[in-house]
């Protein structure tokens, strides 16, 4: 018997009383950005928008109920910009949106740092952990201190491995974007998914990686295979012909993530749209059968306006209701 | 319009009594710091305790353009512009006069920086004029040609949420249906020199076929007398670089001061068949450039296009900066200018130029 549930990648908007509220707490340049050491006012606005968006969840009826990241000002480049070990220089492109974060330079070891488990701490709601994934992080940042890609790889995957053995949620995400943005060469493919099992292997949730902007091409996809994770997301917004192709020529997971829901577009879909999409995946890939199907939006919500971003978590708890597998 | 048309559309605006044979044509992208107290009458309009209504609003946009406009005729810039003093945003202002759009709220661009993006989510269509007024407005508060900078269509659509097309490309063609309507109405109002904007080509140079697909559309049935431009800045200029001369502009407008030159080389492996306008003082930073250094940077334009192929502006749209530095940015860069033109007359300027 298969489960459908409803949840998301998390990175949501800020409400936009926060949007204005920490603009002025915090101000509007570079060096106002989160470092980790933030003042009670901007601690306490974080804490009521927090509070905000996971009531907004368990409104919706999302199931994979996440803290939000609201704090993550960088992005995906979050847990690193705040580390004690890591310089943020200039402002650089997130992917290829017009969004950016602030370069993170890692200058020496990377020890724990246990930013993001205490976001999750005292979140009794919250059964979802997200956190960038070692090949993305390490491919948003730059290493002034390990010396070798391979080397500097693992660094990332050692120190998220330390961060997320921290978390006590039922699931963590791991986002991967950069698997299809800036796929791994010969070698590189094999690394990467190395250090995601690193990471899997840390903690006691189970793991799904996440990735979207596409497909991963077919050897990258083969070696995220031998990872041990419990399910791979797939953008069936984006490029639903690859992703069904790598599914039917490689296999997957026992469960699987479906990107159905557009996170870069305020068009809301239905949730008829949103149940014919789960179920014509799994038409698609009828040797498989799934344990768990976590339908989501493909990719990270912030890029949406506050009420489109919540008639998009109606839509999908609603979706989710309607399918049948 | 003749692509190898290039120097009657820059002929036009020579004013008659410059002093010098030769003649670089100093002009501005578009943007300009708003005066303070324009930011105050438009909080003063926002706030309905406050008896400021429509008509004091206007008053203080026209006065705010007439200022600026006069404060770029002051530097000694041979074109004008009134500093998009009635512009918001690059986006929003146009989105806001195009039936199809609408608007949802403010999304982030980075740390606590947002903008409204609209979306598109009907069939675009052209309901009011958009920057005739404007035109109208600054043309009669200066001597001056004035040119008027308009957001490309490729950047309208791509920095727009898309509810309605098939695709980006498709609502960009609409867009640019209505940019040539706009034009039109420019060109019958009196404006020779438009400028499109297209920054968005920078975030995803290989839809460049896409922007000169839309400039086609737009430069349908303009006369030839009317100068166009397109400017492009903060990217990698090779993934576009020879591609775009195919584009039915007659000038490339570009940011080369910010990267001190690097990209030089793009534009010198093949040959620049246009007219270059060529960013010279660098709008990121508020240390004011030099004269001489400024006339430095000029020279570096003649590697790429000869002196009467050069336009002479900054590196984009200087509204960040603090308004004094704007100013004495655009006073230098005439200044330097006009001495480059001297050295030139005299035949001191060994122009590096080795094409024609």
């Amino acid at each position: 018997m298969t489960e459908v549930i409803a949840t998301t990648p998390g990175l949501f908007p800020l409400p936009d009383w926060a949007k204005d509220d920490l603009s002025d707490l915090k101000g509007h340049q570079k060096d106002d950005l989160i470092s980790g050491d933030e003042g009670d006012d901007v601690l306490e606005a974080y804490e009521r928008a927090r509070t905000e968006v996971i009531d907004r969840q368990l409104e919706a009826g999302i199931d994979g109920v996440v803290e939000g990241q609201l704090r993550w000002d960088d992005m995906l480049a979050h847990p690193l910009c705040v580390h004690d070990s890591v310089d943020t220089r200039g402002i650089v492109r997130y992917y290829d949106n017009n969004n950016f974060y602030r370069e993170p330079v890692v200058t020496g070891d990377l020890d724990f740092d246990g930013d993001v488990a205490e976001e999750l701490a005292g979140q009794p709601d919250v059964n979802q952990a997200v956190l960038p994934g070692p090949y993305s992080l390490a491919d948003l940042a730059t290493d002034e201190h390990y010396g070798d890609d391979a080397a500097f790889l693992d660094a990332i995957a050692e120190f998220l491995a330390g961060e997320a053995a921290e978390f006590d949620t039922e699931t963590l995400f791991l986002l991967e974007p950069s698997l299809v943005e800036n796929a791994p060469d010969d070698g590189e493919d094999e690394r990467a998914s190395e250090a995601i099992d690193r990471v899997a292997t840390a903690v006691d949730a189970d793991v799904v990686v996440h990735t979207y902007w596409g497909a991963i091409p077919e050897k990258p996809y083969a070696h995220l295979m031998d990872a041990d994770i419990d399910a791979v997301g797939f953008d069936f917004v984006s490029d639903h012909e690859q992703n069904v192709y790598n599914i039917q020529e490689y296999g997957t997971k026992d469960s699987i993530a479906l990107g159905v829901v557009d996170g870069q577009n305020t068009l809301v879909e239905t949730p008829e749209e949103i149940a014919e999409r789960i179920e014509w995946v799994d038409d698609s890939v009828p040797a498989q059968t799934f344990d768990t199907v976590y339908a989501t939006s493909n990719t990270e919500l912030f890029y949406l306006p506050q009420n489109k971003f919540e008639a998009k978590l109606d839509a999908l708890a609603d979706g989710v209701e309607e399918v049948s597998l | 319009m003749s692509p190898t048309n290039q120097t009657n559309t820059r002929e036009q605006f020579r004013p008659e009594d410059h002093p010098t044979e030769h003649f670089l044509l100093t002009t501005v992208v578009g943007s300009y710091p708003k005066p303070k107290w324009l930011n105050r009458a438009k909080e003063l309009h926002e706030d309905d305790d406050r008896d400021f209504d429509e008509e004091n609003l206007q008053e203080a946009l026209d006065d705010a353009a007439r200022l600026i406009t006069h404060e770029h005729e002051r530097s000694g810039l041979d074109v004008v512009c009134d500093g998009e003093m009635r512009r918001n945003e690059m986006v929003e202002y146009f989105a806001d006069r195009i039936d199809g759009y609408e608007f949802n709220g403010p999304v982030k661009v980075w740390g606590h920086n947002y903008f409204d993006k609209p979306s598109v989510a009907d069939e675009v269509a052209y309901d009011e004029p958009w920057l005739v007024d404007e035109f109208e407005f600054t043309a009669g508060a200066t001597t001056r040609p004035v040119k008027v900078p308009i957001t490309g269509p490729y950047t309208l659509a791509s920095w727009s949420f898309n509810e309605h097309y098939d695709s980006e490309a498709e609502l960009a063609y609409e867009l640019a249906g209505l940019v040539n309507e706009e034009i039109e109405r420019l060109v019958d109002a009196g404006c020779r020199y438009i400028q499109i904007d297209e920054p968005a080509l920078a975030t995803t140079p290989d839809d460049h076929a896409i922007v000169g697909e839309c400039l086609e559309h737009i430069a349908d049935g303009i006369p030839e007398h009317v100068r166009l431009g397109l400017h492009v800045c903060y990217g990698d200029y090779s993934r576009i670089y020879p591609e775009i001369l195919d584009m039915p502009v007659h000038e490339y407008d570009l940011e080369l001061a910010n990267g001190d030159y690097e990209q030089l080389d793009v534009f010198t492996a093949d040959e620049f068949t246009k007219d270059l306008a060529l960013g010279v003082v660098d709008v990121h930073t508020t240390d004011v450039e030099s004269v001489e250094e400024i006339k430095e940077n000029i020279k570096k334009g003649f590697e790429i296009v000869p002196p009467e192929r050069l336009t002479v502006s900054p590196d984009c749209g200087v509204k960040l900066l603090p308004r004094e530095v704007a100013y004495q940015k655009m006073e230098n860069m005439v200044q330097a200018a006009r001495e480059v033109e001297a050295e030139l007359d005299a035949g001191e300027v060994d122009a590096a130029y080795v094409g024609d």
